[in-house]
This record gives structure tokens, sequence and C-alpha cells, in this order.
């Protein structure tokens, strides 16, 4: 009894590490050492629970051990390996792995308790079976039917976003037929197979009915992400961080442990406010994301629909010329975009700025809330790139000072600067808020072609009389820019 | 515990977690996300409390799995969420030289 009531003692520590550290993570100054705190947390509760676990259970080493040998060597191998472009990915990846291993924990509860019975599983309301269950067998059956579900969305749902994030899956909505009613017959099948499994079967068919639920949840995870076009992953990914922490919750409830459910909760909650953050800032509900499809409805003639090929009036610069603009320009502005990622463009960005700046140009970098694939993720690249963080201006912060801007640089953003979000109310994007980039003296739109953003709509800013386009890749291009201005 | 009692920590925690990241810099999105998501690898104690059925093979085939995934969950977020949040700390430390 007492090392009970020390393990669970020891569990409120950790409790209260991930919450110092949730906390301490969401400041500049102190975010690294939350970090480090939420990880003294989660190295206590494993240590607590390897030496003293609740309810005194008896631990197989061989079981334990090789299971952490593996996963700490893939884990720490992966993020060693993963550069700072594959991020957004990365994240994805191992909210995956959480999500599926939540899955994995009740599938081991439910047939742990399966082989006890030499494959005669009776139900959870046998008197011979609960006398493990903790909570009672109904919350231990119902908690088993969410914890799969939940996690096994959250597993091929993370996969989705990451394939469609690094490109191997096509970032368009794929629509398919009547997938609203697709949708809802593979969660209420799944859910009513895997209820039927855990409350009234008996013998295999339990765990058959429990496997076809996993079945089910893998398919509804990947037909939920399928219509979403790869601009709106990053709210995906972290919905479905959020969904990780349920998951981890319900896994929780499964084997009895408080701690599981308050920090599953704790993930699930903070997931879901960043979520709503990031819809805000796209000026979107959550739902209009999840329906998906966005997109699409403009190229059947909507106000601000059109084809790429329909711009008129474009004109372009190359490097020269672009060099010739800056080097007059008293004030630059660079926009950064998913663009400047995939170039990796960022470090010689930071040495233009530079460069500028040695010019006695005022330099800043403009971040839109949701440029890139994640949130943040232009600040983190410009951060590895040693831009000073004062050059860093968000968007409200940054949006008046267009005007009296002399040349603003685009690298590779498109729909963060699209004028028909203020100037167009028919248009899909109508209310988004932008940087008004079209309001500075001269645009350098440094882009690879005229085609169109994640959004899949026409931008505008490509025909306006101040805006210069520079086709190229954006690495390529920047570097022939920076030797020109060196050598004048 | 009573079953009570966990809905009540439960609904806490959501609670909480609503209240702590209310204001937060987009600067820090991404590491949050990756910070928390290293967090919700806490599955890996259930993880290991499965490893409490040594009597069949299939729930010890399992029990690795959960507890190698849970792992790679746990460190591999902790350690890209640091090595994120490290430019920024770097970043600062040459700029005060």
């Amino acid at each position: 009894m007492e090392g009970f009531q020390l393990s669970g003692l020891l569990y409120l520590v950790a409790t209260a590490l991930f919450i110092l550290g949730i906390k301490r993570l969401s400041k500049v100054r102190t975010a690294r050492s939350g970090n480090q705190l939420a990880a003294v947390g989660m190295l206590l509760a494993v240590v607590v629970t390897l030496v003293a676990p609740e309810g005194q259970v008896q631990l197989s080493w061989t079981t334990v051990l090789l299971g952490l040998a593996i996963g700490a060597g893939l884990g720490a191998v992966m993020a060693k390996r993963v550069k700072m472009t594959g991020m957004p990915e990365m994240v994805a990846l191992l909210n995956g792995f959480g999500g599926l291993a939540s899955t994995v924990v009740a599938l081991a509860e439910f047939w742990g308790r399966y082989e006890m019975h030499h494959g005669d599983f009776v139900g959870p309301n046998s008197p011979a079976d609960v006398s493990n269950i903790l909570l009672g067998g109904d919350i231990w059956a119902v908690a088993i039917v969410l914890s799969v579900l939940i996690g096994t969305v959250t597993f091929t749902g993370s996969l989705m976003a990451m394939g469609k994030l690094s490109g191997k899956i096509s970032g368009n909505p794929v629509l398919l037929p009547g997938r609203h009613l697709l949708t809802a017959i593979l969660l209420l099948g799944g859910l009513a197979a895997g209820f039927y499994g855990v409350f009234a079967a008996e013998g295999s068919m339990a765990t058959t009915l429990l496997f076809t639920l996993c079945g089910a949840a893998a398919i509804f995870g990947v037909t939920s992400v399928l219509p979403i076009g790869g601009a709106d992953m990053p709210v995906v990914v972290s919905l479905l961080n959020s969904y990780s922490g349920l998951a981890a919750s319900m896994a929780g409830f499964v084997i009895g442990n408080s701690l599981l459910i308050v920090a599953g909760a704790l993930v699930g909650a903070s997931g879901l406010i960043l979520t709503m953050v990031m819809c805000k800032a796209m000026n979107r509900s959550l739902a209009n994301v999840l329906v998906g499809g966005f997109g699409e409805s403009s190229s059947g003639g909507g106000g601000g629909g059109g084809g790429a090929d329909e711009y008129t009036g474009v004109k372009s610069a190359g490097p020269e010329e672009a060099a010739m603009i800056l080097e007059s320009a008293a004030s630059v502005i660079f926009v950064p975009g998913y663009g400047m990622a995939v170039a990796q463009a960022q470090h010689v960005v930071k040495e233009l700025g530079e460069e500028m700046e040695r010019r006695g140009a005022e330099v800043r970098y403009a971040i839109h809330p949701v440029a890139g694939r994640m949130p943040g993720h232009m600040n983190v690249l410009l951060a590895e790139a040693d831009v000073p963080y004062e050059q860093l201006w968000e968007l409200e912060r940054i949006n008046g000072e267009f005007k009296t801007t002399d040349v603003t640089v685009i690298i590779g953003a498109n729909d963060v600067v699209n004028p028909d979000a203020i100037e167009n109310p028919q248009s899909p994007i109508a209310g988004m808020p932008i940087l008004n980039a079209h309001e500075s003296g001269t645009v350098l739109m440094i882009k690879r072609s005229l085609s169109a953003g994640y959004a899949g709509i026409k931008n505008p800013l490509f025909e306006r009389d101040n805006t210069f386009m520079c086709f190229g890749d954006g690495k390529g291009f920047l570097v022939d820019v920076l030797s020109e201005l060196k050598e004048s | 515990m009573t079953l009570l009692l966990m809905l009540f920590v439960f609904m806490l925690a959501i609670a909480v977690g609503n209240e702590l990241i209310s204001k937060v810099p987009p600067t820090l999105h991404t590491p949050l996300m990756s910070g928390a998501n290293a967090i919700s690898g806490i599955t890996i104690v259930g993880a290991l409390m499965c490893a409490q059925f040594t009597d069949g093979l299939v729930s010890q085939i399992l029990g690795v799995v959960a507890i190698a995934l849970a792992t790679i969950n746990v460190v591999g977020g902790f350690m890209v969420t640091d090595r994120m949040l490290g430019m920024f700390a770097s970043k600062k430390k040459s700029k005060e030289k």
C-alpha cells in the first residue's frame, strides 16, 4: 500500500512539472526551460512506473527494456537527423506514433484479459474478469473503444498530414463522391462493432470486432484528411495533436491511471486552443477547414476565381534589375513564405538583409501567422539563419509600415499577400488577414511561376503596376541579386 | 480512485489546459505544439503498465510495440522541441557578446 501512495504522490509532482512546462513554453524567454521541465516530469513518471507502479503490478523487464531501447534509439536518431524545414512533417509523424501507442495500450489491455482466460473472453461484467480492473467493467470497456478509435484516427490522419506536408501525397483536396455518407458509415459502423465487441460478444468474436473498429477508424482517419488542402495541414496537425492527448487520456481511463488522464487532457485542451488560434488567423471556422475542399469552388467562376494563365500586364525582373531596385531602397521588408522553406533560402535571405543594412537601409521581416506549413514555421527558419529576433515583425505590428516602405521582397509567399482578401468580397479568402505588401513602393515577388498558391486562387498582386515578378528558384535568384549588389 | 474523481480530474485538467495557452506569441506555436505533443507521449506509462501481462505472447508483443511507439514520441518530441528552442537561445547569447 505504501508503494502505491508514494507513486501517486510522485505522479502529482510529474503533473505539476507538465503544467509548469506548458506555462513556460508559452514565453520566449522561458520556453526552453519549460520543455526541459516537462521532459524531467516525463522521466520521473517513467521511473516511478518502473520502480513502483500503481497497484504494484509485476513488470516484465524484457518487454520493458526492449521497448524502451527501440523507442529511445529511433526517437533520438529521428530528432537529430530531421532538418528544420522538415519539422512540420516530423511533428505530424511523432504525433501519429503517440496516437498509435494509445491504441496499442488499449488493445494490449484487452488482449491480456482475453489471454488470461485462455481465449475465452467473457465480457467486462463477468465477476471473474473485473478483479484487475480499477474502474469497473463498463467504463473500462467504453474507454477501450474510445482509446482505440481516437488513437487510430490520430495515427492514420497524422500519416496523411505528413504525406501532404512533404508532398508525397498531393496537397490538393481530394473529394470522394459521397464522402460524408462514407465517413458517417465508417464512424458509426466502427463504433457499433467496437461496443458490441467489448460488451456483448464472446470468445474470438470480441477481438475480431475490436479489430473491425481499428480498421474502420484507420480508414476514417485517411478519408477525413484527404479532402483538406495542403495549406490547412497545420490546423489538421494541431487538431490531431489534441486528439492524441485525448487518446492518452482515454488510455488512462482504461488502466485507471490518473497521470495519463491529466496529462492527456492538458494536451487535448491546449491543442484545441492552438487549433482555434490558427483558424482565427485564417479567418475561418474549424468546421470550414474540416469539411475541406477549400479552393475547389474558385475554379467554378467565383468572384476571385480564374486560372493561373489569365494574368495580364505582368512585369518581370531579373536579378540585375532587382539589385538595382534594392540599391536605391532606404527601407526593405522581407515577406517569407513556404517557398523560402522549400528552397532553403533562409540563409541567403539573411545575408541579403545584412547587405541592405550595411548600405544603411532599414530591414524588417514580416511574419504572417500562417505563412509556411506551421504557425511559427518562418520564425524557426529565420532563427536558424540567425536573423535578429527584433527584426521579425508580426502581422498587426507591420501592416501599417508597408505604406512607408520602399521595397517589399516576397520570397515564396502567395496567399498571405493576396490583396483580394481585403478588396474582393467574393473571393474565397475574403476577410483573411493579409500582409499589405501591395501598399509598399515596389514589390519584388520571387516565385518559380505564376501558379496559384495553396488556396488555388488568382493573386491580383502579380499584375499590379508596382509589382515585379522575379521568376526562379528563391535561393538561386537571391544569390544572384546579392552578388550584383556586392559588385556595385 | 473512483470514477467520479477521475472525471473531476479530467475536467479540471481540460480547464487548466485552456487557461495555460491562451496567450502565446506565434513564434512559439510550433515549439509549443511539438512540446505538447511530447507530453501526450505520457501514454508511455500506460504502455509500461501493459507489460504486466506476462502470461501471453500476443500481449507481450503488443506491450513492446506500445512502449517503443510511445518512447519514440517522448524522446523524439522533447529533443526536437529542444533543438528548435535552442536556436532562439543561441541567437540571444551571440547578441550578448
